[in-house]
């Protein structure tokens, strides 16, 4: 028996290394995001979806895509779903709006509480779903319930309606508000303007001023969550875990992988992404509303499936994700540019998830090699 | 045989292990060499795997005591009966198969290096090490990054017997490992078992087919209802006397009768 001298099998083919490049967890997303954006150039090049401002609508709404979808891919990643999303939300805007507005604290310590609140009830959500064992399904969407109820029960009790707005007044001059509300970047664009790269105002009080006139915060998080989650798991020990306490819960405790830590901290992130969609979002609007974020963690959820990962856990990529989310972004502001009825958005929405899925099985069993 | 020259690395005195009323383990002493290939036989629901359990931690024996190195062990979990060098491989394996073969044979150990304040795992030589204990057990791997689901079971088993020996295992139990594999492949699991041995980590191979037994076993303990029926050392004892004491003697010679001496 020689130890050295295991010829290659003669079974396996050479794989090119084309095939090699191509066969990777976000092929489907990037298939998609192709198409998607070949369909837009083609049915809606002139209609300015893809002047500056049009870029910037559509980028700012497949942020927030992005935002939550990374939160769900790495929980569902550690082999976890979190349906109360949306509810968390809603939540966190009017848990915002309430101290701030209603109590009257500054902007900055509602946003700090809102986020110990919100990321605390990740962690419960976790905690149970570690200790009972029951599926997370199940006990997310009981969190589903619970937080939508008091998103509406709170305001209505206290000001007797469930739109709180005039948090932009009170935002005004505060020092986190910003972080989350601001936009950066605006000298680029006055000089984009002053080469005549970008449109103009050329009425109204903002005549000369150009038409975008920064980034918004909302789409450095976006960026930022997705490149910090992404180096966390492919790159870093943690990342690892997430990857075994997904795969197979059993085996990852069996050689010492804390499976309930994990798991836990995964709720928390998931928690900390829905409350950064929620305080933009509040910050844009100056208002929150109790029906907010209604269906989102089915979107998330969505984008992620899109994105490569296993809905059992154990496989994915924040990158396809993020892919995934930018699909959304980008069909759903299109179709309006294209001028198609909205409606059909979901239509789109139903085919593309299905193809995407099919595709994105076959390439796993070819990685994986599962039968 | 040079193993005897050194003192067991675990011994088990007269292990019982009950649950409730059912007496799993009634009385079972074993030991376990360094360097040797010791093989615990027994037909389905003789106790080899309550006693293996016993012994890598899982469970807690009912009565007996455990020596290990010479001194008297009460493993907690599993976890210390790993820390103090006694590994486990699993007939179902602890391997995700969606995972790579680095990231599973690291898994729970990963290897780090410092960039700045951060720490992230040493990919480099994570691959490195990996490709290089598998090439020593015989398997050159396509690439590291190869996901464990498109191994053969043959190769899974390896990739669990090599991470075992490289964090350095002293005893390796083995629960089936050639159970659910074809001829080519259990050849190869065996010459595994072989290296292992010969690299003076003690080997408890658990298996209830003979030959695979007497093709690597340097000595055989047949359990049998709960209780061992003796150790015998190679050389000493026929496959068809150790397939009796497994099946209990008597019925087997009838129904090798009556099937033409094929079992």
């Amino acid at each position: 028996m020689s130890s050295t001298g295991a010829a290659i099998d003669e079974r396996i083919k050479e794989t090119s290394r084309l095939r090699k490049a191509l066969i990777r967890p976000e092929l489907g997303a990037i298939v998609g995001t192709i198409a998607v954006f070949l369909f837009f150039i083609i049915f809606a090049g002139d209609s300015g979806m893809f002047n500056a401002q049009g870029v910037l609508n559509w980028s700012t709404v497949s942020a927030q895509f992005v935002i939550i979808a990374v939160g769900a891919c790495m929980l569902m990643i550690a082999g976890e779903f979190d349906l109360s999303v949306g509810s968390m939300i809603g939540f966190a805007g009017m848990s915002i709006a309430i101290l701030s507005v209603t109590l009257g604290w500054p902007v900055w310590l509602a946003i700090l509480l809102t986020f110990a609140l919100c990321i605390a009830i990740g962690a419960l959500n976790g905690v149970i779903v570690v200790r009972t064992g029951l599926p997370s399904f199940i006990v997310t969407l009981a969190f589903l319930f619970i937080l939508r109820g008091f998103t509406i029960f709170f305001p209505q009790l206290i000001e007797r309606r469930t739109i709180i707005g005039g948090i932009a007044e009170r935002a005004a001059g505060d020092w986190l508000a910003p972080v989350f509300g601001g936009k950066v970047g605006g000298f680029f664009f006055d000089w984009l303007a002053s080469q005549g790269l970008i449109a103009v105002f050329e009425r109204g009080t903002r005549a000369g001023e150009p038409i975008v006139n920064g980034i918004p915060m909302l789409i450095i998080w976006a960026l930022g969550l997705m490149v910090v989650a992404h180096v966390v798991l492919t790159r870093t020990r943690f990342g690892n875990w997430i990857f075994a306490a997904g795969g197979d819960a059993q085996a990852a405790r069996y050689v010492g992988v804390p499976v309930a830590r994990v798991k836990i901290l995964m709720f928390m992130f998931t928690a900390f992404c829905a409350t950064v969609f929620a305080t933009c979002q509040v910050m844009e609007f100056g208002s929150a509303g109790a029906d907010r974020g209604l269906l989102k963690e089915f979107e998330a959820i969505i984008a992620v499936v899109i994105g490569g990962a296993l809905l059992t856990g154990g496989y994915g990529s924040v990158i396809g994700a993020a892919l995934g989310a930018l699909i959304f972004g980008v069909v759903q502001q299109g179709l309006f540019f294209a001028g198609v009825e909205s409606s059909l958005f979901r239509v789109f929405l139903g085919v593309i998830l299905l193809f995407a899925v099919i595709l994105n099985t076959y390439i796993r069993r070819i990685i994986t090699g599962e039968r | 045989m040079s193993s005897f020259d050194h003192d067991p690395i675990v011994e088990m005195r007269d292990i019982e292990k009950h649950f409730g009323p059912v007496i799993a383990l009634n009385g079972v002493s074993f030991d376990i060499r360094p360097g040797e290939c010791h093989c615990l036989l027994g037909d389905n629901g003789a106790g080899k795997s309550t006693f293996i359990k016993t012994m890598s931690g899982v469970h807690k024996p009912t009565r007996g005591e455990i020596l290990f190195e010479g001194r008297r062990m009460d493993f907690a979990s599993p976890r210390d009966a790993m820390e103090a060098g006694i590994a486990t491989v699993y007939q179902d394996l602890a391997m995700i198969p969606l995972m790579s073969v680095t990231r599973n044979f690291w898994m729970g150990r990963e290897p780090l290096k410092r960039v700045g304040p951060l720490s992230f795992m040493d990919f480099a030589r994570a691959n490195e090490v990996t490709m290089e204990e598998m090439r020593k057990m015989g398997i050159n791997l396509r690439s590291p990054d190869q996901a464990v689901g498109t191994l053969s079971g043959g190769e899974r088993q390896t990739v669990a017997i090599a991470r075992a020996v490289y964090f350095g295992a002293k005893v390796l139990i083995l629960d089936e490992p050639t159970s659910a594999l074809g001829v080519r492949q259990t050849a190869n699991v065996l010459a595994t078992i072989d290296k292992v041995r010969k690299s003076g980590i003690g080997v408890v191979f658990i298996t209830h087919n003979v030959r695979h037994a007497m093709a690597v076993g340097d000595r055989f303990t047949v359990l049998n209802r709960g209780k061992t029926l003796g150790t015998a050392q190679r050389g000493q004892i026929t496959p068809e006397e150790l397939q009796d004491l497994m099946a209990g003697g008597q019925e087997l010679v009838a129904l090798e009768g009556s099937l033409g001496g094929t079992v």
